[in-house]
């Protein structure tokens, strides 16, 4: 090692009940197969999961905290796209 | 020697190969190169162990004295021990470590992998635990060597040296003796003479991927088996033991 620490990936793990993968932390690896095997050994040590995804966190686009309010504030007063905001005609039997 | 007295040897050295490494590892313990790499180690460390207490608490049973696991890890002296000497090495440097489990993994997995269909039950279902742990292990350090022999120039050359210089402790797990033939006749264990074609095609393929490559058969060491040890096995079972020499009985 010169002193570089190895690149960071984020970790997934899929639990035996769950249904998707969730994120359950991050690894340092030098290459894809070391980092599921840090991964494996790190994060699954308590039969946690059944499967792993990992991915180099370089590669996660993620949104910008700085434009939250742009992003997610729209959304908040929009009571139209949730259902229940629909009340159900007495004549609809199936829904 | 009967039928029974075999398969208590070959449970015995089975347990003393899996304790003997993982105290090998245990001495490794807050000095992994990474976070990371330093839990893979305990991890590994903690499979042997676990695999050894079974072993021992098996082979208890199977002699029929009363003596624990415990009886065996720590209160038998080393000419007892009868593990193979490649197991005992001294640790060296990380690519020393990796080539060590390496080549012991790969010839552990294939054992493991007969005993696991052997005529013994017990010891079957223990071998059938045992073999996924060292499954993973030799993903592991295969990646490992691939990474170090195809890595660097210094890595490359340090890597060789590592297989040049535990060569000769490798013969050994394939001499077999009188145990290993009676294992073997009664109880459908491994046939170390295939075990030994296997094993040198599964390693040829890693090592060639790694761009070295495998030592000239010439001299071997033997001896673990029967209980004659390197002059490192001392110090390292008077470590492990140390605490219930001292304290006779000491329990957590």
């Amino acid at each position: 090692m010169t002193g570089k620490d190895w690149p960071l990936y984020e970790v997934f793990i899929r639990t035996k009940s769950g249904l998707s993968h969730r994120h359950a932390g991050s690894v340092h690896a030098a290459d894809d197969e070391m980092a599921l095997n840090h991964a494996r050994d790190v994060y699954t040590r308590r039969n946690e999961g059944v499967s792993i995804w990992v991915v180099r966190s370089s590669n996660i686009v993620a949104s910008d905290p700085a434009e939250t309010d742009a992003f997610f504030e729209p959304a908040k007063d929009k009571i139209y796209r949730h259902p229940t905001f629909y009340e159900i005609p007495d004549g609809v039997e199936n829904i | 020697m009967t039928n029974k007295e075999a398969l208590l040897k070959y449970v015995l050295r089975l347990g003393d190969n899996a304790l003997v490494l993982a105290q090998r590892l245990i001495e490794l313990v807050a000095h992994g190169p990474e976070l990371e790499e330093e839990l893979a180690n305990a991890n590994f460390a903690l499979d042997y162990l676990g695999q050894a207490r079974m072993y021992y608490s098996y082979a208890g049973e199977l002699e029929g004295n009363g003596r624990t696991e415990d009886d065996f890890a720590f209160l038998r002296p080393e000419r007892e021990f009868c593990n193979v000497q490649l197991v005992e090495l001294p640790n060296g440097h990380f690519g020393d470590v990796i080539v060590r489990s390496f080549l012991f993994d790969a010839f552990y997995l294939l054992q493991l992998e007969s005993v696991e269909q052997c005529g013994d039950q017990r010891l079957a279902e223990i071998a059938a635990r045992a073999v996924r742990e060292i499954r993973y292990h030799q993903r592991y350090q295969s990646q490992w060597l691939i990474r170090l022999g195809d890595g660097t120039e210094e890595s490359h050359r340090r890597i060789q040296t590592s297989i040049d210089d535990v060569w000769r402790y490798t013969g050994e797990m394939f001499a077999g003796d009188e145990v290993d033939v009676k294992f073997h006749a009664h109880y459908g264990g491994p046939d170390l003479d295939q075990l030994q074609t296997k094993w040198r095609a599964e390693i040829e393929a890693i090592v060639n991927v790694a761009t070295i490559r495998l030592p000239v058969d010439a001299w071997m060491a033997e001896g673990g088996k029967k209980g004659i040890h390197t002059e490192h096995f001392g110090s390292l079972i008077a470590e492990m033991q140390t605490m219930q020499r001292s304290y006779a009985g000491l329990s957590w």
